[in-house]
């Protein structure tokens, strides 16, 4: 009784957090490290349009180059701007006074981002960038997932520009939250929950239309936008493209291993009454 | 020099004569190993401790190998550890085996007492056994909280800040002072990560490995409980072996290989394709460097500290706060004076003792569930009165060491209730009432049931302890 007692407690604690903490839905970014060309495409993106200010210090270019099946000319021609040498690791030309003075902030190095933030959280950010006219916004945009973000649309000449087209709601606003995100065809949802001076609570869905696409198609630019992630999710951890095939075989061996020792400890223990 | 060698005792000729006349190695094979009489009743539970003892040596060589690479600068520390994850040739799996290993040290230690604590193994004549234990734990704490700092990133950052001002509730200036030495700096910094890296990988190893020994010296003096909880060496055969008792080696290394084998599988799963363990083995926020302007929103330690810490941040003053989560540590040293019942086995006490030990450990999971979570009203009143539950375990034990009257229990009863009524009186707050009314029924039921259910029923029987350990 007591037991159950607790256990009660304990899930009434839980369901209540729940609700608290959830947070934001994020959309799924699906991310596969053994997808290589989805990395090599990725990897192009990422230096054309975001090395010039992140770095992604922790990486060298030729170590790219040997993990995804590129040559070290492929390496050179395609994916080195910032650099001279294929063994210089992927750093940035931009002084950080320089950013600073331009962005607010020192953009961050990106090698293991994908693990401090998942790679959802980067697959919504880069897809849910919209056109902000408001004056205060340094750039003309601004992002679901990270309002007030300081970085530019980076992306922009492949995604073109986004709208953010809001559903009407009856009565007066009190307070709203953004509550997740989905996909629709072409178009990103955003899910609103708006609470009404009445004290109504009501569930809206937003549009995120492109106005005017850029060189992508908006399927084309999500496709790519994942590509980017999926590469950082392997910056992250090099490790991976290795780490399961080795640790198949190691758990192969230990339940070898597990089988003789079991068979040793059976005729030992024989004797044992 | 033969006759020397005949003399001096061990009497054998050939390479282990040569050795045991100057080096007691026999002697000590047979009295740890070979002549080492240990229950032949040993379960699942009995695992652990040779398994706390892989998980250490593994620690150690990983760790060694490391420390070839990392760099104790906070300028270095987190380049290194990426440089040890990409660049050092299989760095990334000493870093995997290292860090799964800490966590699994903590599961293996955590099973390992909660089977002292079912089989009553820090009874006489084990208390000091269990007291090097205990000493064990406080070191392996210390060494996961200063290792912890060495990644550099933000939840080691913060973690140690918070940690490390704990100390400073201390009164009359001790508390600031006590946190400066210990930081070496007014904020965790280049010093503390030297210092910690220091302490980390020479100090608390060398502690560690001390009383590993003495740990071993005392269960070898005394000789190993068992799931019956029956002393072995009562019952011994002419040449004063104990019939119920099998020599360590070969029976017990053989079987020990065995669970070492099993672990290594699971601890290899973890390492292989799980080394973050979603979060909970490596923090996501600890891929963020560390950044003394950037506070993260939840600051919590890793998984192993949660019980205590929801007890700490469960109390509203921070003195006391602190004071009880270091009272909830120290006070599992006196378990062998506090337990004061002569039966030692599970298997043999009342069904409500069983109850009380499955709450206990039900609580402690509960609470390491708690320290995780962002604060909020109810979670913090449920950490309350979970942390009520957490001491009075200790009571109740105390409480069922033997038979008690009607009139002994209602005393109990009346005390208590005056205790926890005056907690809820000081920290007393109107917008809470409601909460702290009703969260109050869990220590209410809690000491109703377990004061007065021996005396109205017979919940509280223990069972016939048998002569010889059963199969």
């Amino acid at each position: 009784m007591i037991k159950q007692l607790f256990l009660g407690a304990a899930l009434a604690a839980a369901s209540g957090l729940c609700q608290a903490a959830s947070g934001l839905h994020l959309l799924d970014a699906k991310v596969d490290v053994q997808d290589r060309a989805s990395l090599q495409n990725g990897a192009r993106v990422f230096v054309n349009h975001c090395l010039s200010c992140h770095a992604l210090s922790y990486m060298r270019y030729n170590r790219i180059g040997s993990d995804l099946g590129l040559s070290e000319d492929q390496v050179a021609g395609n994916l080195m701007f910032a650099a001279d040498k294929v063994v210089d690791s992927m750093d940035v030309a931009m002084q950080p006074t320089d950013a600073e003075n331009w962005f607010g902030i020192v953009p961050p190095d990106l090698s293991v981002i994908a693990r401090a933030r998942g790679a959802d959280y980067l697959y919504s950010y880069l897809v849910s960038f919209y056109q902000d006219d408001n004056p205060a916004r340094p750039f003309g945009v601004n992002n679901v997932v990270l309002p007030g973000v300081a970085m530019p649309h980076a992306l922009w000449t492949l995604q073109g520009h986004q709208r953010y087209v809001k559903q009407d709601v009856d009565g007066s606003v009190d307070s709203e939250t953004v509550t997740g995100l989905s996909t629709s065809g072409d178009e990103v949802l955003v899910h609103r929950s708006v609470k009404l001076q009445s004290g109504e609570e009501v569930s809206v869905t937003d549009r995120l239309q492109v106005d005017r696409t850029g060189s992508l198609q908006p399927g084309e630019y999500r496709a790519a936008a994942r590509d980017v992630v999926n590469f950082l999710v392997y910056a992250s951890e090099p490790a991976q493209l290795v780490r399961y095939g080795m640790g198949t075989w190691v758990l192969a061996f230990l339940a070898i291993f597990f089988l003789l020792t079991r068979l040793l400890y059976k005729e030992y223990w024989k004797d044992v009454h | 020099m033969m006759d020397n060698a005949k003399q001096d005792g061990a009497g054998r000729t050939g390479m282990m004569g040569w050795v045991d006349t100057r080096f007691p190695a026999t002697k000590m094979w047979k009295e740890h190993l070979s002549e080492y009489y240990a229950p032949k009743n040993f379960n699942l539970w009995y695992y652990f401790g040779s398994l706390a003892l892989l998980v250490l040596v593994m620690q150690i060589l990983t760790g060694i190998w490391l420390t070839m690479h990392y760099k104790p600068d906070a300028e270095y520390a987190f380049a290194s550890v990426e440089y040890i994850m990409r660049e050092v040739p299989y760095g990334w799996l000493l870093r995997y085996m290292h860090s799964t290993g800490s966590s699994f040290f903590f599961i293996v230690v955590y099973l390992h007492m909660f089977r002292a604590l079912m089989y009553g193994s820090y009874k006489s004549p084990r208390e000091l056994l269990w007291v090097f234990g205990m000493l064990l734990y406080l070191a392996l704490m210390a060494e996961a909280f200063f290792g912890y700092l060495l990644p550099w990133g933000q939840m080691s950052f913060w973690g140690a800040q918070v940690i490390i001002s704990l100390f400073g509730a201390l009164p009359f200036g001790i508390g600031e002072a006590l946190a400066l030495w210990i930081r070496g700096d007014f904020v965790v910094s280049d010093a503390t990560l030297n210092r910690f890296f220091a302490l980390h990988v020479v100090a608390l190893p060398l502690a560690l490995l001390g009383l590993v020994a003495a740990h071993i010296m005392a269960l070898h003096e005394v000789g190993s409980n068992n799931p019956d909880g029956i002393e072995i060496k009562k019952t011994k055969n002419a040449q004063g072996v104990p019939v119920d008792g099998i020599p360590f080696h070969p029976y017990y290394t053989v079987k020990d290989l065995m669970g070492a084998a099993a672990f290594l599988f699971l601890f290899a799963f973890v390492v292989f394709f799980m080394p973050e363990m979603g979060g909970y083995f490596l923090e996501h926020d600890n891929f963020l460097p560390a950044d003394p302007i950037n506070t993260p929103l939840h600051i919590k330690p890793v998984w192993y500290f949660t019980p205590y810490y929801a007890i700490l941040r469960a109390i509203p003053h921070k003195l006391t706060g602190v004071l009880a989560m270091g009272v909830a540590v120290m006070i599992l040293f006196a378990l062998p004076w506090i337990d004061r019942n002569p039966i030692k086995s599970i298997r043999y006490r009342s069904p409500l003792f069983m109850l009380l030990v499955f709450v206990f450990a039900f609580t402690f999971v509960v609470l390491g569930w708690l320290g995780m979570q962002p604060v909020t009203a109810a979670l913090t009143e449920l950490g309350l009165r979970l942390s009520e539950l957490y001491f009075a375990f200790f009571l109740m034990l105390w409480v069922h060491s033997r038979d008690r009257s009607g009139a002994y229990m209602t005393m109990v009863f009346v005390v208590s209730a005056i205790v926890l009524l005056a907690i809820d009186g000081i920290r007393y707050d109107p917008g809470k009432a409601g909460l702290m009314m009703i969260s109050a029924l869990l220590p209410l039921v809690y000491f109703l049931f377990f004061l007065f259910a021996p005396v109205l029923s017979n919940l509280n029987q223990s069972k016939p302890v048998p002569e010889r350990v059963t199969a």
